[in-house]
């Protein structure tokens, strides 16, 4: 059980957070033919949307209500109407997500007024669905802010199925939290379908930016779940979410279909696996397939052969809840300590994170507490500290803007886990000590107080 | 807010700006700032900008006043080189909370800059004004001059929240915040008659170091970059300088013009990019020197060093000319590099098939004119499908362009090389241009793009024969309707069905203007854009 300490600090110093509203913004670019719009000044936009296009290395989908400093003292009707309108008919989207920012908050603009006016105002507009979702910036962070979008597209756009309608027991929603990568998801698809079962993600990534040449250029998302598609997730018979951060969602969507939902809160390492695929065998009505034996059975050997390495090494973990309960919940079941652990948001999993403090600050916070440790696990922004404190850095989470392919770095499921076994036992490997000479050199003068030696 | 919107006008209303002195009072007034379009706008905010500009002032804390949305998605991305001081990456900001929002945030700033004084002691601290605090009405100058008077630091207000405006008027913003508060505060120790300042460098990629070479063997001196590679102590002091180059044509110019009103310090606007330019700016440079008191003979040691190096580079650059010969280049850049890298691939040998001028001055679309000739395939807001479509029929071998349009080209495989602010190359000076050249022969030799470009072996149609097929038939109706013909619908269809591209009569009455006009049903590819570039 750890302490969830609160940074009393004025200043945030390299900040591990990110806003809410880009977080919303990447959960609408799950939805085919989405454009997100964030209602407020045109950096909001452009900070978020040059982030993806360094970490995806995607052409990204986003747009801005672009508020002046007039229009946002007078209100950003005008400015919200437009924006849809413009949108509209330059990219034909199938759907426009709406996140609101700090500045159009601190005004106070009713954009779900907005929206209605613009109904009443614009029939010509009423296929185009409109999604919004409040994102304050001075609020929360990143994970909230996708799983706020992720429950206002079920409450928006879910369909109700008829009294006694038939649901489909073939069919599985499946709602992944933030911290799960397109290539993530390509592998739930793959082990959900092999159990005789249809998933449905939302949101998507995996068909939007899982970094393909797409067929079929547009403006828009290239890809993900269709908006019909997700009308129609009342008829599935089960919702698997992924992550504590989408209880919420699931919950949304069972209150509005009925459709009951497990959540996993994480999907990294083998009990949680274990229990994952034991869920499916039974909502498939189909026993464990042989690939899925086999893939348990190398992860065993994995964590046999990799267990020497990661025994007793010391890590400091900076990452957003969900992700920070998973990899150290992981981390300490490989046999390692989670020396310091720095998050960016209260979540009911911070007291599950298998450490003494959980600190919700920054990465000079973290910083400050890795000193001693063996590895460093966080975004790419934590290649300063690991250069300064001389500790290799494993880069985790969103952004990662100084590496190829982190769209499709896996970490779910037998095999993600057993390749993340592989990697980060590699780094330990790298790092290992060379025995010297002095090693083991006897201790000087008063020999018993230096009695509990440290081991190399 | 009324000085800031004091400050703004001013700024507007800048007499060095040619275009801006060519207008009238009533139009002066509106601003340079177009009217922002929602729903189709591009780019960065002024706040963006003004970081932009200070950022490279290595040992100063840059401290962001703002909720977390402004920082913290933005920092360290931008590859502005130090040769001392790494402060400058490390990223303070005030996280504003919903408290700070409903009770003021004015203490928190106070707290923050006396934290980072605490903790990092750096010689100033520049403060960021952003949209929100604005809003609620946190009076930075203030907390500014109280903290600056309490730690003995200057403390520096940067009056450039987003919502004023785009990146350019931040830009200047954060210019005449060293206007007001750092140029002149302090004395240099000394002073030689080769002193100058570079204004508007901001040392991407290192490049400033590819010139300062050429300079340090003239002993000219560079008394302060601004702001790229410098230490605040040196922008401080910059006041001394015997005369000054402006680099980039509209970022700083308030800067150097209001400096030789206050100082006496004469610039000029120059280049670093391409042989001809560099040589001129050495030139330009070693002239003002000259006429500022230095001794007359810096002139010929500039024109033995411009020799030499021209004829070093250009003894490196022939070796790929022969290779470049008959290769088209499609450059799409805004600003300053227009018309300084035309002319820099001119003399590569390459023919150029256009170049944007979004950011560009009128002064700077007048060079692309003069040094491309009548001919010059101006294109103003160049629209992505247009882009695309140079690039698919081969007018273009390949494109050059800043990060966010690069998938434009890379989805079309075609050969691309980033020439903006985030580029990890450096292209300044001569050694710059020879970069430049090796950089563009290592991506047009890339064996991957023959790879690519051959479609798998169970692939019937390709899209990009449904791309061309699209193209072909939108050309075909315009050759015969007289009314122009719309864009080709967005497809909705898979890669399964096969593109129907059949050019239709015009349609019959009954029907809306727009329906009307359209030519092409069926399936056709769109372009691999960035929605935010896109034009209607």
């Amino acid at each position: 059980m750890a302490k969830v300490v609160i940074s009393k600090k004025a200043c945030t110093v390299n900040p591990l957070k990110m806003s809410q509203p880009i977080g919303a913004a990447l959960a609408f670019m799950g939805v085919k033919g989405c454009m997100p719009l964030l209602h407020g000044s045109q950096g909001c936009t452009s900070f978020g949307l040059v982030l993806f296009v360094r970490h995806f290395r995607e052409a990204i989908p986003m747009q801005t209500t672009a508020m002046s400093e007039v229009a946002t003292v007078l209100g950003g009707f005008e400015n919200v109407e437009q924006a849809v309108i413009t949108i509209n008919n330059r990219a034909k989207p199938a759907m426009i997500g709406i996140c609101s920012t700090g500045v159009t908050e601190v005004k106070g603009d009713d954009v779900d007024g907005f929206i209605s006016l613009i109904r009443r105002n614009r029939p010509e507009l009423d296929h185009l669905p409109l999604v919004y979702a409040s994102t304050p910036d001075f609020k929360d962070a990143f994970q909230e802010g996708w799983a706020k979008a992720v429950t206002k597209m079920v409450e928006t756009l879910v369909e109700t199925p008829a009294k006694g309608a038939r649901r489909d027991p073939e069919r599985v929603n499946i709602l992944p939290g933030s911290h799960l990568t397109p290539g993530d998801l390509e592998e739930l698809r793959g082990i959900v379908e092999a159990f005789g079962l249809v998933p449905s993600f939302l949101p998507d990534l995996s068909g939007s930016l899982d970094g393909h040449i797409p067929d079929d250029f547009t403006p828009t998302t290239i890809g993900g779940i269709t908006v019909q598609e997700i009308a129609g997730l009342g008829r599935a018979s089960w919702t698997i979410a992924i992550g504590e951060q989408m209880r919420e969602a699931a919950e949304a969507l069972e209150r509005k279909t009925g459709v009951p939902f497990r959540l996993f809160d994480r999907l990294t390492g083998l009990a949680p696996n274990d229990a994952f695929i034991a869920f499916l065998a039974k909502i498939g009505g189909k026993p464990v397939p042989n690939k899925y034996r086999r893939q348990r059975s190398q992860l065993l050997d994995a964590m046999l052969d990799g267990h020497f390495s990661f025994g007793g090494k010391k890590i400091a973990v900076g990452a957003e809840p969900d992700l920070l309960f998973a990899v150290s919940s992981w981390l300490s079941e490989m046999g390692c300590t989670i020396e310091a652990a720095v998050t960016t948001m209260q979540s009911p999993m911070l007291e599950k994170v298998p450490a003494n403090e959980v600190l919700i600050g920054d990465l000079e916070d973290l910083e400050s507490r890795a000193g001693e440790c063996d590895l460093i696990v966080t975004h790419s922004h934590g290649r300063q500290m690991s250069e300064r404190l001389g500790i290799p850095l494993f880069r985790y989470g969103l952004p990662i803007f100084d590496r190829l392919g982190s769209a499709h770095r896996v970490s779910v499921g037998y095999r993600g886990t057993r390749d993340l076994i592989f990697e980060i036992g590699n780094m330990f490997m790298a790092a290992a000590h060379e025995p010297k000479p002095d090693d083991w050199r006897l201790p000087r003068g008063d020999v018993h107080e230096n009695e509990a030696v440290t081991a190399h | 807010m009324s000085t800031l919107a004091n400050k703004i006008q001013e700024v507007f209303n800048e007499p060095g700006c040619a275009k801006n002195q060519a207008k009238s009072g009533k139009e002066r007034k509106k601003g340079c700032t177009k009217q922002l379009q929602p729903g189709g706008a591009a780019g960065g905010c002024a706040f963006d900008g003004a970081k932009i500009a200070l950022q490279p002032i290595t040992d100063a804390a840059h401290l962001v006043h703002g909720p977390i949305a402004c920082e913290g998605s933005s920092w360290d991305n931008r590859n502005s080189s130090s040769s001392g001081s790494k402060l400058y990456r490390t990223s303070f900001t005030t996280d504003l909370s919903e408290n700070d929002i409903i009770f003021g945030g004015e203490k928190r700033l106070y707290r923050s800059i006396r934290e980072i004084v605490e903790k990092y002691d750096p010689p100033a601290v520049f403060v960021y004004q952003t949209c929100v605090p604005a809003m609620t009405g946190d009076d930075i100058n203030a907390v500014c001059k109280k903290a600056g008077e309490k730690f003995g630091k200057p403390c520096i207000p940067v009056q450039a929240p987003g919502f004023v405006g785009a990146k350019t008027l931040g830009n200047k913003l954060g210019g005449e915040a060293l206007l007001d508060h750092v140029i002149g505060t302090e004395e240099p120790d000394r002073t030689t008659p080769y002193d100058i300042n570079i204004i508007g460098e901001y040392n991407v990629a290192g490049e400033l170091w590819q010139v300062k070479p050429l300079l340090d063997e003239l002993g000219i001196r560079i008394l302060a970059c601004i702001s790229g590679d410098s230490k605040y102590h040196e922008v401080a002091r910059s006041h001394r300088a015997r005369a000054a180059m402006m680099v980039c044509s509209r970022a700083m110019i308030n800067v150097a013009r209001k400096m030789e009103e206050r100082y006496g310090i004469p610039y000029f606007e120059g280049s670093f990019y391409g042989i001809g330019d560099m040589s001129d700016s050495l030139r330009q440079i070693a002239k003002l020197l000259v006429e500022r008191g230095a001794p007359d003979e810096l002139i010929a040691r500039t024109e033995a060093v411009i020799a030499r190096e021209e004829a070093r580079a250009w003894r490196r650059i022939a070796a790929y000319r022969e290779r470049f010969s008959g290769k088209k280049v499609l450059l799409i850049t805004g600003g300053v590099k227009s018309w300084s890298v035309v002319a820099a691939l001119q003399e590569a040998g390459m023919e150029l098939v256009g170049t944007s001028v979004k950011k560009s001055t009128k002064e700077d679309k007048e060079r692309i004119k003069e040094i491309m000739g009548q001919d010059a395939h101006m294109i103003d807001d160049l629209p992505p499908r247009e882009m695309y479509r140079i690039l698919k029929e081969a007018r273009a071998d390949i494109m050059l362009s800043g990060g966010r349009t690069q998938f434009v080209a890379l989805k079309a495989k075609m050969p691309w090389l980033d020439i903006n602010q985030e580029r990890h190359y450096a292209y300044a000076g001569y050694e710059g241009m020879v970069e430049l050249v090796r950089e563009i022969d290592k991506a047009l030799s890339n064996p991957v793009w023959s790879q690519v470009r051959t479609p798998a072996p169970w692939d019937e149609v390709t899209w990009e024969q449904r791309a061309d097929e699209a193209n072909a038939a939108v050309a075909e109706c315009e050759a015969k309707a007289p009314s122009p013909c719309p864009s080709p619908a967005r497809g909705e269809g898979t890669s399964s069905q096969r593109a129907q591209p059949t050019p239709s009569p015009l349609a019959g009455e009954g029907r809306g203007e727009g329906e009307a006009a359209r030519c092409v049903a069926g399936e056709v590819a769109e372009l691999p854009i960035l929605p935010l570039e896109r034009a209607a």
